[in-house]
């Protein structure tokens, strides 16, 4: 497992307490999981995604992740609906390991208030966040 | 300690079974033909699967390989906790195989299967006897077959008062069956903390216990080996706000003659006949999970019944509250021929089983206790559990140290469960163990407990001498191939 | 007591170390309140030979073969299993291990297992199986309520052909979460009647057995049709008899989504109706939801081909009220059973004795038909069939039983208007000369 400081935790995304991430892209926001939430699954083998369509509000579960042993549910850190997703995932799971900010994100939502993102935590939040659990 | 009873020997390597074989080749000795062919439709015939054609040495060869690449209980110990590896008696064998047993159809008239039905009314007497429980359905075929049935019945008894409830209490060191099981007939579980002794507190409940809660579903003894101590107080509370106590009963094996379930507030309960009564598991199965209730509640059990009249037996399906069917038949009949046998091999002595069972774990609690962190170190029941607290350190975790046992020539204890113990390893020695098994067990822990501290690599590389090494898990679960 | 080596000597030695005087003290943590003071009534213990006589006296109290000529199928049927079997079940590395969790030293089971699913998908013509369920009646009830999850619908349809008990366990499990299930009726031939399905998209499954409970073969190539007209409900598929598919082909092949029932037949003996073994094999795109183990290959650290469990994720034990069942025990040595079955037969082997099975009924309805009893239903039937009998026969029936011959199952408590109704069964066990004698009775 990494050590706080060995975490990577880019400044342009805001995270959620359940350890989602969302980034602002144009209209939309892209969401995946902390390079932390990967770290303490262990190998990711599954993801389950929504269908691109189906709307969701703040918190709602959207997905499951799965490692070998452990399964989480994934929370929409945003209300809208699901614009696209990530379907080399099917494929690649691992890139939710590799590349938790970039090739393993997951999904993309048509934000209904963008304003929500506001609530979100930043990086320094975030960490504090971390240190506490 | 003396030479680890772990060493390596001549294991044969054996293909898959369909890279074997020749067409044209059999393994079976077909019946003669003496009616003629009779055709059918052309185009309801297909080409048939395919199958290698193997000859009767090639199939024995193949799966004598096999069972040599397996550890089982004849072969060591199995101190796999919450599953009761205990010895499997080899007469149990032969009973099951009796051709009368062997062969015998389930629809069979009464009066041309009076054995069978005899063995399980007599069977349904001693197991509600044992457990203080008298109306018993044999009828689930495992232990979780048994837990769905038993709160099928948790189900229809509120139905059948007019008040229907949704929600059922689980305490946090449950098995997983048992929240996947209450799902399944409709209620919302509802978690329920133990307190710092491991056990539940009667507070607890008072506080989530309402009327639109069935009831609690609790193992007792609980997954950390213990004896729920409140269990008289939780089912006063149950009982007072109408809902019904449960009690998975895996851990049944350090009951037997101790407690009586139904004198301390238990309504039902299920048995694994494949843990306490010493039927083979067969890695993995067929087991059998007969539940036993309170006589007040015979009428919502499984159709249909084994009931004696005048002497003679017959399956009885007019009970209009039953719950139902929940197997294709009467249950894992085999099974139950086992379970029979052991009883009456055991008689009153199955006390002393409990007895020995418990003792064991505590022999192996407290020779162990200063090798690895115990989280409650109280009087444990049939199983004690510990964790890799003081192994961290050495960064070596709960698995490397079962993986290293299996070098040591033991089969792992139960690893990473209850789920409420970070890195649990569960110890269930059971009673067939004896003391000098104990006893190498202990040398064999306290001896990879030394080697985490001095050549970890030992645990990390573990083990090294079965036929294979560790697996690639996740490699099986990104790209599944699940057949050849 | 021979299967408890302690000597009194070691429990003082062991107490002493614990810190205790006697067996009793090992329990104060149990309330005196809940302590049992009465001891067990139970017999005093047999020893291993009066257990002998005492079990032999019980099995002499049941009815078989060969000193009965049984004609019973209906869901449990009487095969040969080979010798070979029956000993190298008994290699106890194989019955004396528990579920394969540790894969290193399980690697027999689970290349069985392995080996199982395949011959299972061979067999079904399907993709993918799993390491088996309790019976195929519970199978059948998982199969139903699998469509229920994938399709988030909450009604399905299942003929009234499907064996009545199996009905009856889909009843109980479907009723408790509150599903509706719709009953298919029966046409004159003997098969479903799939006409009063007008909207498959309301069902989120539909299950058609096949050969049915009257033996009868549906005809899965219109079902399938039929039931595809909406691609997202389940067509399902079940079955008590799979030897037929060795003759038949496979349910995959008319496009089933599942394939589940009871592999009894393939190498395990009736043992008064368990344990048996359920079958369960869908398409590889439902694997996630599919109920029950999974056994994959894959390799050890030095690169070495081995198998583990896999797709735990979707088991009661990680993810547990959201599992995609309760099921945890499988019948791992039913399914061993069977494996071994199908390679001692072999594909020649296999075709061979599903064909032998076939013109043993075959032979018997004939042979009853020119002694005029009514063969009432018109569809090709595997190893089974049912026969009217005259007024009377019940009577005749009940006779026959004194001669110990079974002259099959009498329909009516299933079906009230098959009066004079009888399911009857011949399997390879039975000779031509056992059925020639039967007829005789029949006719006399």
């Amino acid at each position: 497992m990494k050590e706080l400081n060995e975490l990577i935790l880019p400044e342009d995304v805001k995270f959620t307490d359940e350890h989602e991430w969302a980034r602002v892209e144009g209209d939309h926001v892209r969401v995946g999981i902390s390079d932390y939430a990967q770290d303490q699954l262990g190998d990711v083998v599954f993801v389950e995604l929504p269908e691109v369509g189906s709307s969701f509000n703040k918190g709602d579960e959207f997905g499951t992740v799965e490692s070998v042993k452990t399964v989480s549910e994934i929370y929409m850190p945003v209300s809208g609906e699901v614009v696209a997703i990530n379907e080399e995932l099917a494929d690649h799971p691992e890139y939710v390991n590799t590349d938790p900010y970039g090739k393993g994100w997951m999904i993309e939502v048509a934000p209904s208030d963008l304003s929500e993102m506001d609530s979100l935590l930043d990086k320094n939040a975030y960490l504090k966040l971390l240190e506490e659990e | 300690m003396k030479e680890p009873i772990g060493t390596t020997g001549l294991a044969l390597n054996e293909p898959l079974i369909w890279e074997k074989g020749r067409k044209g080749r059999t393994g079976f000795s077909l019946p003669k033909r003496d009616v003629e062919h009779a055709p059918l439709d052309e185009a309801l015939t297909g080409d048939g699967p395919d199958l290698p054609d193997l000859s009767e040495v090639d199939v024995v060869r193949h799966y004598t390989r096999l069972s040599q690449w397996n550890y089982g209980v004849d072969s060591g110990m199995y101190p796999l906790g919450s599953c009761t590896m205990k010895y499997n008696p080899k007469t149990h064998e032969r009973q099951a195989a009796l051709p009368g047993f062997a062969s015998a159809h389930p629809l069979l008239p009464a009066s041309l299967s009076q054995g069978i039905l005899r063995m399980m009314a007599t069977l349904q007497r001693f197991l509600g006897e044992i457990t203080g429980l008298p109306a018993v359905t044999l009828q689930p075929a495992a232990g979780a077959h048994g837990e769905l049935t038993g709160m099928m019945i948790v189900r229809a008894y509120h139905n059948d008062r007019g008040a229907p409830r949704h929600k059922i209490l689980i305490p946090d060191t449950a098995h997983g069956t048992n929240p996947a099981s209450s799902v399944l007939c409709g209620f919302s579980p509802v978690p329920v903390k133990s307190n710092e002794r491991g056990v539940l507190a009667p507070e607890t409940v008072a506080e989530l216990m309402d009327e639109d809660t069935a009831g609690i579903m609790i193992t007792n003894p609980n997954t950390l080996g213990l004896f729920e101590e409140n269990i008289r107080k939780i089912a006063d509370i149950v009982h007072g706000k109408g809902g019904l106590v449960y009690v998975d009963g895996a851990n049944m094996n350090a009951m037997m003659g101790i407690v009586s379930m139904g004198n301390i507030g238990v309504d039902l309960m299920h048995l694994n006949l494949h843990k306490t009564f010493s039927t083979p598991h067969g890695g993995g199965g067929p087991g059998s999970g007969p539940v036993c209730a309170r006589q007040d509640l015979a009428p919502f059990l499984p159709v249909p019944r084994v009931k004696e009249k005048d002497g003679t037996f017959h399956l009885s399906y007019d009970h209009p509250k039953s719950i139902g069917k929940v197997h294709a038949f009467y249950g894992n009949v085999g099974i139950l021929i086992r379970a029979y046998s052991y009883i009456l091999s055991m008689g009153p002595n199955l006390k002393k089983a409990s007895q020995l069972a418990v003792l064991n774990a505590n022999y192996v609690k407290e020779k162990l206790k200063d090798t690895f962190y115990l989280p409650y170190d109280r009087p444990c029941m049939h199983e004690c559990v510990f964790t890799d607290k003081w192994q961290e350190a050495h960064k070596i975790t709960t698995l490397d140290i079962a993986k290293r046992l299996i070098d040591y020539g033991f089969h792992p204890p139960t690893i990473y469960f209850p789920l409420v113990v970070h890195g649990a390893i569960m110890i269930e020695p059971t009673e067939t163990e004896s003391k000098e098994t104990l006893d190498t067990f202990i040398a064999s822990c306290k001896a990879i407990a030394e080697e985490a501290k001095e050549s970890p690599e030992l645990l990390r590389e573990a083990p090294t001498k079965p036929k294979v090494r560790r697996m690639d898990e996740t490699r099986a679960a990104r790209h599944p191939q699940l057949a050849g | 007591m021979r299967y408890l080596p302690h000597t009194d000597e070691e429990i003082s030695e062991m107490l002493a170390a614990i810190g205790l005087k006697s067996l009793d003290e090992l329990f104060t943590s149990i309330p005196e309140d809940c302590r049992r003071t009465d001891p067990l009534d139970l017999p005093e213990p047999l020893t291993e030979w009066e257990l002998n006589r005492h079990m032999d006296a019980l099995a002499a109290e049941m009815a078989v073969a060969p000193g009965y000529k049984i004609f019973l199928g209906a869901g449990s049927y009487h095969h040969h299993i080979p010798e070979a079997i029956r000993q190298l079940l008994l290699r106890s590395e194989f019955y004396t291990a528990y579920t394969p969790y540790q894969p290193e030293i399980s690697q027999g089971t689970l290349q069985a297992i392995y080996e199982y699913q395949t011959f299972v998908t061979r067999l079904l013509g399907m993709e993918v199986a799993n390491a088996s369920m309790y019976d195929g009646a519970s199978a059948l009830a998982e199969a139903l309520l699998m469509a229920i999850r994938v399709t988030k619908r909450k009604k399905v349809a299942v003929s009234r052909l499907i064996h009545p008990f199996y009905r009856k366990v889909v009843e109980t499990y479907l009723k408790a979460p509150g599903f509706e299930i719709v009953e298919l009726p029966s046409r004159e031939d003997g098969t479903t009647d799939l006409s009063s399905i007008d909207h498959p998209e309301k069902y989120a499954g539909i299950a058609i057995q096949s050969p049915n409970f009257f033996g009868c073969i549906e005809d899965l190539r219109s079902f399938g049709g039929k039931i595809h007209e909406d691609p997202k409900t389940f067509f399902v598929v079940a079955f008590t008899e799979p030897l037929a598919y060795g003759l038949l082909k496979p349910p995959g092949a008319y496009g089933a989504d599942i394939v589940c029932g009871e592999g009894q037949s393939l190498g395990i003996p009736q043992s008064f109706g368990g344990p048996g073994l359920g079958m369960f094999a869908t398409k590889m795109k439902y694997v996630r939801n599919m109920p029950g183990r999974l056994v994959g290959q894959t390799v050890d650290k030095d690169g070495k081909r081995g198998f583990v469990l896999t797709l735990a994720t979707r088991e009661q034990h990680i993810r547990r009220e959201r599992a995609t069942s309760n099921i945890c025990s499988n019948e791992g040595l039913c399914a061993l059973a069977t494996a071994m079955y199908l390679s001692s037969l072999g594909e020649t082997g296999l075709r061979e004795l599903a064909s032998l099975n076939h013109d043993k009924a075959e032979y018997l309805k004939g042979a009853l038909a020119r002694a005029g009893v009514k063969i009432p239903f018109s569809a090709p039937t595997f190893n089974e069939f049912v026969a009217e009998f005259p007024d009377g026969f019940q009577e005749k029936h009940a006779r026959l039983m004194e001669k110990k011959i079974v002259a099959g199952l009498a329909l009516a408590p299933f079906y009230p208007e098959l009066k004079n109704h009888y399911l009857l069964c011949a399997t390879e066990t039975i000779t031509k000369d056992e059925i020639d004698a039967l007829i005789r009775e029949v006719a006399s």
